[in-house]
């Protein structure tokens, strides 16, 4: 589904991605672990097109086409998305509007038909619902005056509306305290556990693949994969560290 | 007696277009007076209107508690100005969210000078202009504290997004100051989208069209937040961005 080939990326002309080779075929969910500064991030916002992330070598396809050639919204439409690290405040636009013109978009670029303003709130606040955010929350500015965690659990939510066909997510667990670790964990199986969609889930500790359990671990080092394996890899990794799992 | 009509070298005058403000002048040359007494409050909120000139003068006194908050949106074809003189007695609070929306070769401008005359009074002032083509907004704002008014917090938040490179934007926050316990704060910029915003909205589907008229929108749709009954100033913003925006 998602094929990662020898991929090199430079940020501001500095190589953060030296060679990443990575498969992730339909109904898996592979994480990513590895150190600060490793390039986890990067790896993340290469796949869903930042600009100023530069690919200098390598390629990555989804579902055989060229995922680097297109532009970031044709990359959602196509089925990506990518759970921000940090999730971005908009001022003065509801997390209605803004979730429902994403979708509507991607629709609208598929050849769907568009969802209608009820639809639309019924399958909104169903989705908060299973996530345990207050419906009244969507009415919102996106993100703004959210906690950490309620930033991430909205990110889930937005998620959950949009039901892509793999999501990459960008330390999604960071700034959960562990009721919503378990309801974030058991979001991301019931949104995108199924024979046809895939997950990458970057993490930097074991305990969100408590409840997402990962049918393959990878571990990031300087811009390089430098082990591969179970989920057991993921608790080795957190019993000896990053520097002994990784030598 | 009518007042004598401006000219360009009184600076709250300087970017006017004088020459649309000319057959109109009769009209607006004494500005309305008001006066909101003490604990009283007063809210109002300024739609756009039909006209090509839309001019607005208004002398608001504040007794002591009173609070006001305006609303307005600021989108004549040919010249638009709202023009506010408040003066705050003690513990009055007066708040003003304007925003300047320009198409073609319009003028729009906020005018404002708040006299903080008693002690612990606050005032907001928070202006956002959205501008293409070859039109000019502008906001000129002068707070003053009077010798008194200590605990004095006044704020004025101007920022502006110009989206072709004719257009014109015009910031000028005048502080007057003669209290040594107050806090004055004020913040400008004139600028481009916020790129990570921008990301954020085509990362989730938006094309790059639809992902700047979304955030534009949500630039100038904030002012709005705190309205009771901001409705139809929502509307009317967002028909005037709609002509901006294209």
């Amino acid at each position: 589904m998602l094929e990662i080939t020898n991929l090199h990326a430079t940020v501001a002309d500095k190589p953060i991605l030296n060679g990443v080779s990575l498969s992730v075929p339909a109904g898996e969910v592979h994480a990513i672990m590895g150190p600060n500064g490793s390039g986890k991030s990067t790896l993340a916002y290469v796949l869903a097109g930042r600009p100023g992330y530069v690919v200098s070598e390598g390629g990555a396809t989804f579902d055989g086409r060229d995922l680097l050639a297109m532009e970031p919204h044709e990359r959602a439409a196509a089925g990506l998305f990518l759970g921000f690290q940090y999730p971005v405040e908009i001022p003065g636009v509801s997390m209605l509007q803004f979730v429902r013109e994403a979708l509507n978009t991607q629709r609208r670029a598929r050849g769907e038909s568009e969802l209608s303003g009820a639809e639309f709130i019924k399958l909104a606040r169903e989705q908060a619902g299973l996530l345990g955010m207050d419906a009244e929350m969507l009415k919102r500015p996106v993100n703004v005056g959210f906690s950490g965690g309620e930033k991430k659990r909205a990110e889930m939510v937005q998620m959950g509306i949009i039901s892509p066909r793999f999501a990459v997510l960008d330390e999604t667990d960071s700034g959960l305290d562990i009721d919503a670790l378990k309801s974030v964990g058991a979001g991301i199986n019931r949104i995108m556990r199924g024979p046809d969609k895939g997950v990458l889930l970057i993490t930097h500790y074991q305990r969100l693949l408590d409840y997402v359990e990962p049918d393959k671990v990878h571990v990031l080092n300087a811009g390089r994969i430098v082990r591969s394996g179970g989920p057991e890899l993921a608790k080795e990794l957190e019993r000896e560290g990053y520097v002994e799992a990784a030598a | 007696m009518t007042a004598p009509f401006p000219t360009h070298k009184q600076e709250e005058w300087r970017y006017a277009d004088l020459d649309a403000l000319r057959p109109v002048w009769q009209q607006f040359a004494e500005p309305l007076t008001l006066i909101v007494g003490p604990g009283e409050t007063f809210e109002k909120i300024w739609l756009p209107g039909d006209d090509d000139v839309l001019v607005r003068r208004v002398q608001i006194a504040l007794e002591a508690g009173a609070k006001a908050r305006i609303f307005v949106v600021n989108t004549a074809s040919e010249y638009g100005r709202t023009e506010l003189d408040v003066s705050l007695a003690e513990g009055a609070d007066f708040e003003l969210f304007g925003a300047n929306i320009g198409t073609g070769l319009s003028t729009n401008e906020i005018v404002t000078n708040v006299t903080h005359a008693g002690e612990g009074g606050r005032s907001r002032q928070v202006i956002r202009s959205v501008l293409n083509g070859k039109a000019t907004g502008s906001y000129l704002g002068k707070v003053e504290v009077a010798r008194g008014a200590q605990k004095t917090d006044a704020e004025q938040s101007v920022k502006a997004m110009l989206l072709d490179r004719g257009a014109t934007a015009n910031c000028k926050p005048e502080l007057e100051i003669f209290a040594d316990d107050v806090k004055c704060a004020h913040g400008a910029s004139v600028g481009e989208l916020d790129a990570m915003q921008l990301f954020y909205a085509e990362s989730r589907g938006l094309d790059p069209a639809s992902a700047r008229a979304l955030l534009l929108e949500g630039f100038v749709m904030g002012l709005w937040d705190s309205a009771k009954d901001g409705e139809a100033i929502s509307e009317a913003a967002r028909d005037a961005l709609r002509k901006v925006v294209g």
